[in-house]
């Protein structure tokens, strides 16, 4: 076997190994479980996140041999990568509070993102001069961590938010958990629709005008949004209903429209069929099964992770990109999207802290911080690639 | 000054809300940490007296008050934060794309984005981060930063210098973890003082009253980073200025030798060669990925160069001798550094002509044998060329970069010779009335139909142009110098905690008090293990826990 299919074979692995563990930790919760089953469960589940994080990292490794230069470099390698980072923060942080329900939830976050990685061009692709320094390395992973960090509060204030929230009336803040919960839905409903039309093998080609030339974008789904002028040169394939807003320039931007209008379609569908199916809010339908969970030891984890992620990403994310930056660019801070948002994490993360600190924001209001958080974290992660580099024509 | 006296004798400063010497609330100043509605006592600042809570007469006490309130300090980040993210909607002023139909700010938003490009622009969120109102809102942080953690930072320390191990029983019976126990052994009293010695707390004891601390070094880690913050904030501000940072801008052709701009004359660059290299696509690791990038992705850009320094003849009013200092490659993450100056790999410009020749033939010689040739140096083009039998050329037009403009009219896009066209008059020998002829890439055009002669380009050659970026910046070790003590800081103040144990006696018994700045799962954990197969009494957390609401 050669070293790249080991390498997706034990990223495979790790993926199957963290559902296992899932749920080995879903049976630590609960009324009706024996105390001593949820220990040996817990127990169980740890050690599957455990061989699952170190195949995860044979994957790593035997990627970066095989391609000459450490796996963070494109999309997926980069999304992979904060899955496993967010794995290793759950494993640490396991381990000084021994709390289980965190796998039930932080892994599910991890396993959403790995899937959701796939998705994206798996291609060793080589390094273009700008991110050939051992400063993209050193930079992106401490990132990484602190963001992985970061996740752990992010779940420990969701889990803090399905507990606590009272759900026998319907409010502003049960409507916010809802959100919550639909968003990380809305992946898998990516998830879902591009596995479904890879396996069907869909194909469409638009041809769209872009200042003088004429480019060609491959949809891989059904059109809804066609690019903005674009015609459909494939036969026997759904025809567009409308076209992507004009304003939205950059590489292949309509076919990016259109599959976040199929997310946003399956993702719906798969929250109402939820709601029917258990006949309530989905938070409420969680709440019971966490009554064993202790409220004021999660708002701990979730500033605890905060206290521990911020210093890293501070390091990671400002000091080791300044720099990266200074070397390749010669400028340290040049204010592009990406820089922005990094210190626009910096500065709310400060807020949360100053708040907690000096103003005694906790308990529920830390929680929602915290999940104000991981969504700049995504925010930054997936839409600024994503929808402002649309709006900026690069990437 | 109206000082307070407290019970145990201390005097504390006017304003100070648990005294600091035992921790008794001091009667009437328990609202300013909003102590008189809860049970538990506000240990943020220990209760000392801070001048922004104490004076609120004249101005300057308004604006100490304001400007140290961390509400204040969190409004101004959370409005950076949001101006931040406004800007970051449409590319700033910089990132333009060079293909925009204009790069004109007033025209472009407005093209590209509709009404909202246009109020974009209009607000002048196009050069957010460069504009007075946020640069005056990241002044504000620094002002709020500098007050806030003067008003709180002295009386900390004094507080923490001063502090006892006796402790009014209020003091601690209000704090979070507390518990209360009959009946205790002296025995117990010293393994607990023992193990917790061993946790590497500090412990004394005045007439058995204890106190067992740690960590109180972590206290000052805030004050330490906002000071890392202020010096990068300074650092700024010195980068605003000509003296402590530079940055141009040249494009050098290969072969050509100039002096830095910026330099003040003193160093001279050679581009001796500019190199692009493309990565093998038939390499097996990434040929799928480089087909999917349309079969170029480059690997390398590169400018052999030679780097000069003007020597000072010794004598006087005699050019400066050139002695070179340094011979090496630049490429994308691998500078090069000079006595304080960087040279970057910023951008490139290949084939631009570097000279083309010319023959004169008559125009009905199907030959064209040559009556006469010359060569326009493309770089230094002159207004006339004597040739050797005669003929003389003027150069009536020359467009390095020609294009048909919108009128249809010749135009020139750049001044870089990427596409040359020449009107060109000749005169034949003897003759002073000029045949024009026009002469481009492809293009050979006689004006009138009826010249005797006609020019033919023979030959050229080109080069490639390397864009490179000077910089001097001696503001980078103070960005450096800030940066680190913001690390220093943060790590001190986030990864170690400040844990403090009381005991005071009580008949029998005690009572144990515990309070620390974060962390509280640690240091219950502490407790249970000083206490452990003791008679002690496990402390209670009383916090008013928000899930009772
Ligand atoms: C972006 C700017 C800022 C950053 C990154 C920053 C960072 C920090 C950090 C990391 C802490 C420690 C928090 C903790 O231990 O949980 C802290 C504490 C603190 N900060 Fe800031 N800060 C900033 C701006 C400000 C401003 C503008 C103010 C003033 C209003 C302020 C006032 C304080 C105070 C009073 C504390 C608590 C000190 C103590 O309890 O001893 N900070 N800051």
């Amino acid at each position: 076997m050669d070293l790249v299919s080991l390498s997706s074979t034990m990223l495979y692995s790790a993926f199957v190994l963290y559902l296992i563990a899932t749920i080995f930790f879903s049976a630590t919760i609960g009324k009706k479980r024996k105390e001593s089953n949820k220990g040996i469960a817990g127990k169980i589940g740890i050690t599957l996140t455990i061989i699952g994080f170190i195949a995860q990292i044979v994957y790593f490794i035997t990627r970066w041999i095989a391609s000459g230069h450490a796996p963070v470099s494109n999309l997926f390698e980069f999304m992979t990568f904060f899955g496993m980072t967010i794995v290793f923060a759950f494993i640490i942080i396991y381990f000084i509070y021994k709390l289980s329900v965190l796998g039930l939830f932080a892994l599910p976050v991890a396993l959403i993102i790995i899937a959701y990685a796939s998705m994206f061009p798996t291609d060793i692709a080589p390094l273009v001069p700008s991110l050939q320094s051992h400063w993209l390395y050193i930079h992106v992973t401490t990132v990484s961590l602190a963001q992985g960090i970061l996740t752990i509060s992010f779940v420990a204030g969701l889990i803090y938010l399905i507990r606590q929230i009272d759900q026998s009336v319907r409010s502003k803040r049960t409507t916010w958990l809802e959100i919550i919960l639909y968003s990380l839905i809305l992946f898998v409903g990516f998830i879902v629709t591009t596995t479904a039309f890879n396996l069907m093998n869909y194909n469409a080609t638009f041809e769209y005008p872009s200042g003088n030339n004429v480019l060609t974008s491959e949809y891989t789904m059904p059109a809804i949004a066609a690019p903005s002028d674009g015609t459909l040169i494939t036969e026997d394939v759904m025809q567009p209903w409308f076209e992507t807003p004009e304003w939205m320039h950059g590489v292949d931007a309509g076919r990016k429209f259109n599959t976040l209008i199929w997310s946003f379609i399956s993702g719906s569908i798969i929250y109402v069929l939820l709601r029917l199916l258990l006949r309530k809010r989905i938070g409420a339908a969680i709440q019971p099964l966490l009554k064993g969970t202790k409220p004021d030891l999660l708002d701990e984890v979730a500033y605890r992770a905060v206290a521990i992620g911020f210093p890293i990403f501070t390091l990671g994310g400002l000091i080791f990109a300044a720099i990266w930056a200074e070397e390749a660019w010669g400028r340290f801070w040049g204010w592009d999207p990406k820089e922005v948002w990094a210190l626009i994490t910096f500065f709310f993360y400060a807020a949360f802290l100053h708040l907690r600190l000096s103003r005694g924001w906790h308990g529920e209001k830390t929680a929602w911080l915290a999940a104000g958080g991981f969504a700049i974290i995504m925010f930054n992660l997936i839409a600024v690639n994503l929808i402002l580099a649309g709006l900026h024509s690069y990437a | 000054m109206n000082k307070i006296k407290c019970e145990c004798g201390h005097v504390n400063p006017e304003g100070t809300v648990l005294c600091e010497a035992c921790g008794k609330p001091i009667e009437g100043n328990q609202h300013i940490e909003g102590n008189d509605e809860k049970k538990l006592l506000n240990m943020r600042y220990d209760g000392t007296a801070r001048r922004s809570q104490t004076y609120n007469k004249s101005i300057i006490d308004k604006t100490w008050s304001f400007f140290s309130s961390v509400k204040v300090g969190i409004w101004l980040i959370v409005l950076a934060l949001i101006a931040s993210a406004v800007g970051s909607i449409f590319p700033q002023e910089i990132y333009i794309p060079a293909d925009a139909v204009s790069r004109d700010p007033a025209i472009f938003y407005e093209e590209r984005y509709g009404i909202f490009g246009l109020i974009f622009y209009q607000l002048g969120f196009h050069n957010l981060y460069g504009s007075w109102w946020y640069m005056i809102l990241i002044a504000l942080i620094g002002v709020s930063l500098v007050i806030c953690s003067l008003d709180r930072f002295v009386p900390l320390y004094k507080a923490l210098k001063k502090q006892k191990a006796k402790r009014h029983e209020t003091f601690l019976n209000r704090q979070r973890l507390f518990s209360e126990t009959e009946v205790v052994s002296g025995d117990e009293i010293q393994k607990v003082k023992a193990r917790l010695k061993k946790q590497n707390y500090k412990v004394r004891d005045e007439d058995g009253h204890i106190l067992a601390e740690k960590g109180r070094f972590s206290r000052w880690g805030p004050y330490v980073n906002h000071i890392g913050l202020i010096i990068i904030l300074l650092a700024a501000l010195l980068r605003t200025t000509p003296l402590f940072y530079t940055s141009e801008y040249v494009w050098v052709r290969e072969g050509q030798q100039m002096v830095i701009p910026g330099t003040k004359g003193e160093y001279h660059i050679e581009n001796k060669d500019f190199t692009i290299e493309n990565y093998d696509e038939n390499d097996e690791r990434f040929s799928d990925a480089i087909t999917q990038e349309g079969g170029m992705v480059p690997s390398n850009y590169q400018t052999d160069v030679v780097i000069y320094k003007a020597e000072e003849s010794s004598v006087p009013g005699a050019e400066p001798e050139l002695k070179t200092i340094i011979e090496d490659d630049i490429r994308m993450n691998h500078p090069i550094e000079f006595d304080g100056y960087t040279v970057y790999q910023k951008g490139y410009q290949l084939n631009e002509f570097t000279n083309m020749s010319f023959k004169i033939h008559e125009t009905d010689d199907s030959n064209e044998e040559a009556l006469g040739t010359f060569t326009i140096d493309l770089t230094a083009p002159e207004s006339e060329y004597e040739l050797d039998n005669g003929f003389r050329v003027e150069l009536g037009q020359y467009y390095p970069d020609y294009y048909l403009d919108d009128n249809g009219e010749p135009a020139s896009e750049t001044n870089f010779p990427r596409n040359p066209a020449f009107v060109l008059m000749v005169y034949p020998p003897g003759s002073d009335q000029a045949e024009i002829s026009f002469l481009g890439i492809g293009k050979n055009i006689d004006a009138t139909g009826e010249n005797e002669y006609k020019v033919g380009i023979t030959d050229f050659e080109m080069h490639d142009v390397s864009g490179l970026s000077v910089r001097k910046d001696y503001t980078l070790p103070f960005f450096g110098l800030g940066a680190a003590i913001f690390m220093i800081g943060v790590i001190q103040g986030m990864y170690w905690q400040h844990r403090r144990i009381w005991i005071r006696p009580k008949k029998d018994g005690l009572l144990l008090a515990a309070h620390t700045n974060k962390n509280w799962f640690g240091v219950k954990k502490d407790i249970e293990k000083a206490i452990s197969d003791t008679n002690i009494e496990m402390v209670d957390d009383q916090q008013e826990l928000d899930e009772q609401n």
